[in-house]
């Protein structure tokens, strides 16, 4: 499709916002003023409706696709919390407004949503109490490490080490690096559980951390999960919970209860908010006793006459993490979800993801390797290193599956699996998509036997074909350039 | 309701195939210590009930005040058609366009979105998009910091308090230095400023228009920090580059800014969007996703994300950040924005934008005891000097219908009694005459 710059008209206009009803000023003087303009394009409302509408129909998408991307619970997004997000009350409310004087009793509809919210999480949980600032999972790891900080540094003490499994998402490490700390990694054992030898080497006094997925990012529940968080606390480092794989232990078991110190939730992901093409998630953080008054300002309370109100007196807290009170449209969607889901139904959600995931696993164990043969959670994780012998790798696997109509599983993730498959149905695709899929992966490993290259040629079926990703990244072409269209 | 399509053969289906008798022996993993302590959940409310319960929340908030009310965040319009494309779920649906071919769409998008970053600030690279604001500014000063081996920075306090404390609270685990310049008469000043700049600087950190709505041409700053080798990054509110001169017309090497005025409801402070662009030389260096242009093998052009070796996935703890999810369906709110708007329609939106506030400075100007500052010149914000406590002044106001302003004396000692006071084009003539009445009584 042709870019949007390259529909321009020189003449045509989109929207216009009428006279100005006060005429005009003195102009502002010219040193402040641009004198390159923008290059935009120029358009009508419909040329630009349907440039984005095309567009939006080059992509699989939850409510066109089954779209069982591991790690990402791609699960169904319900359409009332869209309607409950866009309703005037909430969107059009500046967010200053309850700082003003007086101000606080003209946003009572939304304090009150941060604040029920907060206490369904830590219900949900386990944990003391939540902020509800940070704006995705990573934000929220990074918010987390910051608070293991501040509670060190008011012990009096200098730690210097997080420890991640090598299991563990990207961000996880990455996170504890940005907030100060170097990495320690701790390799997974053939049994597929963290290295529990290895692990305890590091348990020194220059510990500050260890960071967990549980269920890990192979989709297994690890027994000796307490016994690991209590050798950890026993030299006084904390326990942070990436909460990414929350949705399989919704009513099952809580972060809290196993001893987790602090955690974050993705909201985008256990609690049905869209993913929006990437973003915006949200990952509101929970702690227990120990951190609360490290928690980012301003917090929200409710006061004795049942009113809600905004509190930034918290002298060691760790200050701003966010603009304001976090991704308010996305929190209030989870709300929403939870609300109509009801203690019953979140349990439902986390016993069929479980039940769809382990379907899939025993359907498809006999055509793919699956380096740890164990009952799994929310997620399996497959390896298709037979097929590479032949040819056919995951990368292959995935664009033949995109030609069959499936969005394809995680495949650059987790690093300890070569060639992974990492499989996330979630609990509102039905068992005859789950079926179709499955068909489709069994065929692909027939195809691998008999005829890799039916396999490796794919896709054929899309707008595209696979694209040269060595010359995007050797000769960047990062946007459009105005060239002979806009004269300057 | 937990929108599961499972009946009850279905369930006894799989799980024969699993091979075990019932769901919880899937749970077995768990230890019995290790069941919840309590699970106090509300029982299930039907789709009309919380819609129901949500819509009365909704009108507890009052959004019918007459918002004069900015600092950073704008109450603009949104033409209809933003909602429409941005509420296609084959957008809000999808995620991460990690696999190009199913999607292109995505991919296209943001790389349109990036074009329009580069325009609208005139530098050379931006990214997918970062959280907010304040993180990208966060993120931009890492950058400079990695970029110069330095951890010195100099940090006008014309900056957004909010992200100034951001960016102390992001560093308080980090050794890094700052040094605040002062605003004298609402700008920055520059012989503190000059003063400060020295080899150990990665970075001077300005925003334009700064907190109290004045503009500024940072070129000889920019000039003078390049000089010592260090980076000048500017905030920017991407409205007023309809018309204010661009960061890379003046020499900044990164800016950043707050996406949520170009078609982002104010939503009680987010989802929003951080954008950031960069000069040519800083792209490794950037966070985030970014889009790139390439070809299929077909010789077709196609869209993929790219450089992903500074990544988190790839790189980890050596990334050159954390981000994994960001604001992608904000930044296609803003592509749309713009687009519908194009070139003329953006210039239009500054220019209403401006003649308000300076017709709003006009009529103020004639209330007895308003003094309009007039140091230093405005875009769609100014300060007014009130003869008592803006506090005060914003709570009558309240009562009368208005959110008339931001009282400065929050965020800067000594400020009790200055109003900071936002025009965007929603405000009518009639609008800015009823607030100088009614400021007038209350005074
Ligand atoms: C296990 C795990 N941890 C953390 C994250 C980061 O979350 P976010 O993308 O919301 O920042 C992800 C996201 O994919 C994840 O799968």
């Amino acid at each position: 499709m042709k870019l949007i710059f390259e529909k321009h008209k020189e003449g045509r206009r989109g929207f216009s916002y009428g006279d100005c009803d006060v005429g005009k000023a003195k102009p502002l003087a010219e040193k402040y003023c641009r004198k390159r303009q923008a290059h935009l394009a120029c358009l009508s409302e419909l040329d630009v409706i349907r440039h984005y509408t095309n567009l939006s129909r080059l992509n699989y998408s939850v409510d066109t696709n089954f779209y069982p991307l591991g790690s990402c619970t791609m699960k169904y997004n319900p359409k009332f919390c869209e309607q409950i997000a866009s309703l005037d009350g909430f969107s059009q409310l500046h967010p200053l407004l309850p700082q003003l004087s007086g101000g606080g009793m003209l946003a009572q509809g939304s304090l009150e949503v941060l604040y029920e919210s907060e206490k369904l999480l830590c219900e949900i949980t386990g944990m003391s109490a939540f902020t509800m600032q940070p704006l995705a999972g990573a934000h929220g790891e990074l918010t987390g490490v910051m608070l293991i900080a501040a509670y060190h540094k008011n012990k009096g003490s200098r730690r210097k080490y997080v420890i991640v499994p090598d299991s563990s998402h990207g961000t996880n490490p990455s996170s504890a690096a940005i907030a100060g700390y170097e990495v320690v990694v701790i390799p997974t054992g053939s049994d597929g559980y963290m290295d529990l030898v290895e692990y305890k080497k590091h348990l020194t006094e220059e510990l500050a951390a260890v960071m967990l997925t549980c269920p890990d990012t192979l989709g297994i529940f690890n027994p000796r999960i307490k016994e690991i968080a209590d050798l950890a606390h026993a030299c006084g480092a904390l326990m942070y919970y990436d909460g990414a794989n929350l949705n399989a232990m919704l009513g099952k078991c809580r972060p809290g209860d196993i001893g987790f110190d602090v955690m974050h939730i993705n909201l985008h992901k256990t609690f049905a908010t869209p993913h929006g093409g990437g973003g915006p998630g949200a990952g509101p953080v929970g702690v227990n006793e120990k951190l609360i008054e490290f928690l980012p300002i301003s917090r929200v309370i409710r006061r004795a006459d049942g009113t809600f109100a905004l509190d930034y007196h918290q002298p060691k807290s760790i200050g701003y993490i966010a603009p304001f009170y976090g991704n308010f449209g996305v929190i209030l969607k989870a709300y929403a979800y939870i609300l109509h889901l009801g203690r019953e139904g979140l349990i439902k959600a986390a016993e069929i993801a479980v039940l769809n995931a382990n379907y899939c696993q025993a359907k498809l164990k006999k055509y793919y390797d699956l380096p740890f043969n164990k009952t799994c959670m929310h997620e399996c994780v497959f390896s298709a290193s037979r097929q590479a012998k032949n040819g056919v790798h995951a990368l292959d696997i995935a664009k033949y599956l995109i030609d069959r109509g499936f969005h394809p599983p995680t495949i650059y993730f987790p690093l300890i699996v070569k060639e992974a498959l990492m499989i996330e149905p979630t609990e509102t695709e039905s068992k005859e998509t789950i079926d179709a899929f499955i068909e489709a992966m069994i065929e692909i490993a027939r195809l691998a036997e008999e005829n890799p290259s039916a396999v490796t040629a794919a896709p054929l079926r899309m707008p595209i074909k696979r694209l040269d990703e060595v010359r995007a990244a050797r000769q960047p072409d990062l946007n459009w350039k105005p060239l002979a269209l806009f004269p300057d | 309701m937990s929108y599961i399509p499972h009946t009850q053969e279905d369930i006894q289906e799989v799980l024969q195939v699993i091979g075990v008798k019932n769901i919880n022996e899937l749970f077995k993993d768990i230890p019995a210590a290790l069941s919840p302590k309590s699970f106090k959940i509300p029982a299930s409310k039907s789709e009309f009930e919380v819609t129901q319960a949500l819509r009365k929340l909704s009108l507890k908030n009052a959004t019918g005040l007459v918002n004069f009310v900015g600092a950073g965040f704008y109450d603009h319009f949104i033409p209809a058609g933003v909602d429409a494309l941005a509420g296609r779920s084959e957008f809000y649906t999808a995620y991460t366009p990690y696999q190009p071919e199913c999607s292109q769409g995505w991919l296209q998008a943001i790389y349109e979105y990036q074009s329009i970053i580069c325009q609208l600030t005139g530098l050379d690279v931006s990214n997918a998009s970062l959280y907010d604001g304040g993180t990208a500014l966060f993120e931009a000063m890492m950058m400079a910091i990695r970029q110069t081996g330095r951890n010195k920075i100099i940090l006008d306090s014309g900056v957004n308090l909010i992200y100034r404390t951001m960016l102390y609270t992001y560093t308080l685990n980090l050794s890094v230095e700052f040094v605040e310049i002062p605003v004298v008469h609402g700008q920055s000043s520059r012989g503190e400023l000059l003063k400060h700049l020295d080899d150990r600087t990665a970075a001077v950190i300005l925003q334009n228009p700064n907190f109290f709505g004045a503009v500024d041409d940072h070129s000889d700053i920019v000039n003078e920090a390049h000089k010592f080798g260090a980076l000048a990054i500017a905030s920017v509110y991407p409205v007023s580059l309809g018309m204010l001169k661009a960061p890379g017309e003046m020499g900044f090497d990164i800016a950043t800014g707050e996406g949520q005025s170009l078609g982002i409801p104010l939503s009680f402070g987010g989802p929003y969007l951080g954008f950031m662009a960069v000069k040519n030389e800083l792209v490794r260096q950037m966070p985030g996703r970014i889009v790139g242009a390439t070809v299929d093998s077909g010789g077709k052009r196609g869209f993929v994300l790219t450089l992903q070796t500074r990544e988190q996935h790839i790189r980890r703890q050596k990334a050159t950040s954390n981000i994994c999810s960001n604001e992608a369906l904000c930044a296609l709110r803003a592509a749309v924005f713009v687009s519908l708007l194009g070139r003329e329609g953006l210039k239009e939106l500054a220019a209403h934008n401006y003649q308000k506030a300076e017709f709003a400075k006009e009529e103020l100007s004639r209330v007895k005891g308003v003094a309009v500052k007039r140091s230093s010149p405005t875009f769609n914000e100014f300060t007014v000097l009130l003869p008592k406590s803006a506090d005060e002044v914003v709570r009558r106001m309240i009562e009368k219908g208005f959110a008339c302003g931001f009282p400065l004396g929050k965020f800067y000692k000594g400020m009790d009694n200055y109003l900071l006071i936002a025009v965007t084009e929603k405000r009518t003539k009639e609008e800015i005459v009823r607030l100088t009445d009614s400021l007038e009584a209350v005074l």
